[in-house]
């Protein structure tokens, strides 16, 4: 049982930060700010939750776990907000996405 | 197991930090510093896991409070410095 959850975690936490590699690659390629929010964002929610819940299933149930799963529901909560707060600003202080000039 | 994502979050750091120096508009800036503050709280969870002292989740779960807070911040400062500055008296706009 114990393996089970060992591996279990383990495969969380190598998939959670897989998805953070991937999000900061994406910061840099994706060509332009308003898709890089979505790189950025990538990583606040889904390399957390899996980074986070790897942890948990290690902590197993006790309170160490119950503070993982404050984090991460404060996580979970706040960053879609601070990209919302970031693309709406960027969109009133004039940065236009590359979508609306291109006519094509 | 806490190694290779301790490495990971750390490769992730560094190219936010990256994103961070290269960005052409400040609101990159933003974004890449709201990005490494995130890691920055996973990798202190992480951290606390591979060295056994759990008391770092508590660390963690306020710099997560600090950094939306900050990022908010600088936003509100970003979109309104104008009135901050002028209106002395009332002590700042809206």
């Amino acid at each position: 049982m114990t393996l089970l959850i060992e591996s279990l975690s383990w495969v969380l936490l190598v998939a959670g930060s897989l998805m953070l590699v991937v999000g900061a690659v994406g910061l840099h390629r994706l060509p332009e700010f308003f898709t890089r929010t979505h790189a950025g964002s990538l990583t606040d929610t889904g390399g957390a939750g899996l980074i986070l819940t790897g942890l948990m299933l290690q902590a197993g149930p006790n309170l160490i776990a119950v503070k993982l799963a404050l984090i991460l529901l404060f996580l979970w909560f706040t960053s879609p907000t601070a990209s919302h707060v970031l693309a709406q600003s960027a969109l009133r202080d004039g940065i236009k996405p590359e979508a609306e000039d291109e006519t094509s | 197991m806490f190694t290779t994502a301790l490495v990971a979050i750390l490769i992730a750091m560094s190219l936010a930090l990256a994103r961070a120096l290269l960005g052409p508009t400040v609101y990159d800036r933003i974004l890449a510093i709201n990005a490494f503050g995130t890691k920055t709280v996973l990798f202190i969870a992480v951290l606390g896991f591979f060295n056994g002292r759990p008391e770092f989740l508590d660390i963690a779960l306020v710099y997560a409070l600090i950094n939306f807070v900050g990022t908010v911040a600088v936003l509100r400062f970003m979109h309104y410095p104008a009135e901050i500055f002028q209106s002395d008296n009332d002590g700042g706009g809206s």
